[in-house]
């Protein structure tokens, strides 16, 4: 029965060329557009960590002075130097790090290569463990490497290629700055996105080519990027970054169960009170412990105008259904003899209703392979675009079989009160009137 | 014309009329709502910096080592540049409008204030009214023995030494009427953490370099401070200059120290291209938007004009037998038209209200000027006549005889 209603329906689209293109064209578009902007919006809007993201979390502490003080505000997004390393040294969590991001100068030891600045991170040694970060050659640092300001480096795979070639270059020396550095790991290909661990640095941007110890950054006197927010007399001074009254560096916790997560929450508001009683502190008690996925909304990272295209693009589609709805209608309408001659046939309602249902769905399968080109299109010109997501915007299988599953979808809903409306043709009337 | 015809054939295709009212009202809003947001990003796009855009040029340097004698390297630099021919002025700065990065400050007016009164930024570095070109409206630009070294100041704010701290201010002309409101700022006092600093000149703009609020854009202040971190701003002669002067600065600082690297060398109007490129991106997407929908919206009054058109191809045959002129025929379809779109753009312009406010809410956009709504519904009354033409004309050709055959 069904290749049947199929075979109806193609030869009813076949002769209205004109009117079946307009509506296929009416649904690829509204697809195509809808995809395009979901496509963006899904990539954007993606969990950096898939498994991992919900055991980490961001505590945010209130160390400023009562200047400017109001009841009820949000602490700072970022942590002093002498909190972090507090909360560092106090290994209250499974797995922790501080860190925050810097340029350094790298100086290649071939020949012909003019010296270049790179993004870097300064991180403790947890940080690889904790994100899971994918190492090609060697390994990452350890805690006492921290603690004893070693000179030692991990890259980046593009940064690898770049200066080795892609060979493995662990135990090779690398001059940043004026120090000489040993590389002992270099990453594989890793871009979480969003760039979560530090939103300061653009939010879509690439990970970091190098990273080096925090306490090694510091004892290099390498450049700090980012937002450093002051109060009282602090601000300009990063020789005595360590000691001033700012908040630079981004810390962050791997807590696996619930009730590690309420003890740490406890453990801030004790360390915030033992603060105050010291007097370092001046207001009152104000921790937050924002998990990762919370944290990315908190920061507004999907940027508005993106939100805005996925908006505008459905109200698109809209249009372009109640348009599709009026075309369908005013086919079914008009054959109307024709349905009334198959129900005089013995048709039921329900039957023809089907074989109607069955003609749209067919306008939207074909609405959806062309809404799928028009979607390719789309994020090809996205990807044209200058903004620092726009080389992510990729249609992935699930939002292939989403745009099938939205043009079929659709176009039945489009289809379903013109269907209906004919079915409720009078046989009778029909046949006298011909 | 006599509508009431028209409207007792419309109440007998009730569901047709209705999807095409509901269509051009959803058109008209998105429409409304997508040009408007279209004209703020253009109007974005054409802030005034204050700065002499077509004649300025950034560097920035960064670096290899350990530097020794910055400031020395600094007025050597500035001595190379200004001999460059085509170089009018020159400064070393600490940030630059559209760079994106900048130091900023809170504002108080007094002392005893709790909370800011907002938020500015400090522009610093000595000559830099007139290596940027800003434009000086009332007192005077800082003076030479006003300067104090940068990492200086930064030493005695931390050992909380007055002395040693500016303590005049060149601010923007928008930063001094928030002020000073109706007043001249000229002599008035602000603070900055607890150090007064008293306006001596106010220039007529300089934006900031990174805009996060689009009302405090404007709120700069100009610090008597000398830097020495590797920026320099240069003012040409010329706009035609620019690109030979770039060249031939980074060629003498090269050679001044070769052992720095270049961040930045650009001319303001490609920092200006390169601020604004999401803005641009974005209104090319509305702009294309806008024409998809009305591409559809007047497809879709052909489609279903033509249908109509065909059903009623025997009524239309009896008013031609009964007199009726190809003329009448056409103005019936023309007026049914416009009857509908006039209904749809009514119901549009409240949903357009609506979006408005909504977005208002969620995207902190402004009101919209009253001024989109006739033009939106003048826009969508042409698209239905322009659409609903082809139909109509092919009604008034259908002969009277029509009338006297059987389907």
């Amino acid at each position: 029965m069904f290749s049947y209603y199929l075979d109806l329906a193609l030869r009813s689209l076949g002769r209205n060329k004109m009117l079946t293109a307009l509506m296929v064209l009416a649904i690829a578009l509204g697809i195509g557009a809808s995809m395009t902007t979901l496509t963006v919006l899904h990539v954007l809007s993606g969990d950096p960590l898939p498994g991992t993201s919900g055991t980490l979390f961001y505590p945010q502490l209130e160390p400023r002075d009562m200047d400017g003080f109001e009841p009820g505000m949000e602490p700072p997004r970022q942590i002093t130097w002498i909190d972090g390393m507090n909360l560092l040294k106090a290994k209250r969590g499974d797995r922790q790090a501080l860190m925050t991001g810097g340029a350094v100068p790298v100086q290649p030891a071939q020949s012909g290569m003019d010296p270049f600045y790179s993004d870097a991170r300064y991180t403790s040694s947890d940080f690889f463990s904790m994100f899971q970060v994918p190492f090609l050659y060697g390994r990452g640092w350890s805690a006492a490497d921290d603690d004893n300001k070693a000179r030692v480096v991990v890259i980046s795979r593009t940064l690898n290629d770049k200066l080795f070639g892609g060979k493995d270059s662990t135990g090779q020396t690398l001059r940043l700055k004026e120090g000489a550095f040993r590389v002992i790991g270099v990453l594989d290909t890793w871009r979480p996105n969003p760039h979560f661990y530090d939103v300061n640095m653009g939010n879509y941007s690439n990970a970091e080519d190098i990273f080096v110890p925090l306490t090694t950054s510091r004892d290099m006197r390498f450049d700090h990027n980012g937002s450093t927010d002051c109060w009282g007399t602090g601000g300009g001074d990063d020789d005595h970054a360590e000691t001033q009254p700012c908040v630079w560096l981004q810390f962050w916790v791997q807590l696996d169960s619930a009730a590690k997560v309420a003890a740490y929450k406890e453990y801030l508001e004790h360390y915030s009170q033992e603060q105050k009683a010291l007097g370092r502190f001046e207001r009152p008690v104000n921790v937050r412990l924002p998990g990762l996925m919370e944290w990315l909304d908190i920061n507004k990272v999907v940027p508005g105008d993106v939100k805005l295209q996925t908006w505008l693009a459905l109200g698109f589609l809209v249009v372009c259904l109640v348009n599709t709805v009026g075309l369908m209608l005013a086919k079914f309408l008009r054959r109307t003899g024709e349905l009334g001659v198959r129900r005089a046939l013995g048709a039921s309602k329900r039957e023809v209703f089907t074989q109607l249902l069955i003609e749209s769905g067919v306008i939207g399968l074909a609405g959806g392979v062309g809404g799928l080109l028009l979607a390719f299109l789309g994020l090809w010109l996205v990807r044209l675009q200058p903004s620092s997501y726009a080389s992510l915007a990729h249609l992935d299988l699930s939002m292939l079989v989403m745009t099938f599953l939205l043009a079929v979808g659709a176009s039945l809903l489009a289809g379903l009160l013109p269907a209906w409306r004919a079915c409720q043709v009078a046989p009778a009337l029909q046949l006298k009137s011909q | 014309m006599d509508i009431l015809p028209i409207l007792s054939t419309l109440r007998r295709h009730k569901i047709t009329a209705f999807l095409v009212i509901i269509e051009i009202a959803l058109t008209c809003a998105i429409i409304c709502n997508a040009v408007f947001i279209i004209n703020q990003r253009i109007d974005r796009m054409n802030m005034q910096s204050g700065v002499d855009e077509h004649r300025l040029v950034y560097i920035e340097l960064a670096d290899i080592g350990a530097s020794k004698d910055e400031k020395a390297r600094t007025l050597e630099d500035l001595a190379a540049l200004r001999q460059i021919s085509g170089v009018e002025q020159v400064a070393s700065i600490n940030e630059i409008p559209f760079g994106n990065s900048s130091s900023n400050s809170g504002i108080k007016l007094d002392l005893k204030q709790r909370l800011s009164t907002l938020n500015a930024t400090m522009y610093s570095g000595e000559n830099l009214v007139k290596a940027m070109g800003t434009q000086l409206i009332e007192g005077r630009d800082l003076l030479p023995d006003e300067y104090m070294d940068f990492d200086q100041v930064v030493r005695a704010a931390a050992a909380k030494d007055a002395k040693q701290i500016p303590h005049v201010v060149v601010i923007t002309q928008t930063m001094a009427q928030r002020l000073w409101p109706g007043q001249s700022a000229l002599g008035k006092q602000l603070y900055i953490s607890e150090y007064p600093l008293t306006v001596v000149g106010v220039v007529r703009e300089l934006v900031r370099p990174s805009i996060w609020d689009d009302s405090a854009k404007s709120y700069s202040m100009i610090m008597p401070m000398r830097e020495a971190d590797g920026r320099y701003a240069i003012l040409t002669r010329t706009p035609g200059d620019r690109e030979r002067v770039l060249a031939a600065a980074l060629a003498k600082l090269k050679e001044i120290n070769p052992r720095r690297v270049v961040l930045k060398k650009v001319t303001l109007d490609d920092l200006r291209h390169d601020f604004f490129q999401n803005d641009r991106a974005m209104a090319g997407l509305l702009v294309g938007v806008c024409v998809a929908l009305l591409i559809v919206t007047a497809l879709g009054i052909v489609g279903l004009g033509s249908f109509w058109v065909a059903q009623r191809r025997r009524q239309i045959g009896v008013r031609r037998a009964l007199g009726a002129t190809r003329r009448n025929i056409l103005n019936y379809f023309q007026t049914e038209n416009f009857l509908l779109a006039t209904i749809g753009i009514a119901l549009g312009m409240l949903m357009a209200y609506g979006i408005n406010l909504l977005l208002m809410v969620h995207y902190e956009l402004p009101r919209m000027p009253a001024i989109y709504f006739p033009v939106g519904a003048v826009l969508l009354w042409i698209i239905g006549q322009l659409a609903v033409l082809g139909p109509a004309l092919r009604a008034a050709a259908v002969p009277p005889v029509v009338a006297t055959r059987s389907v």
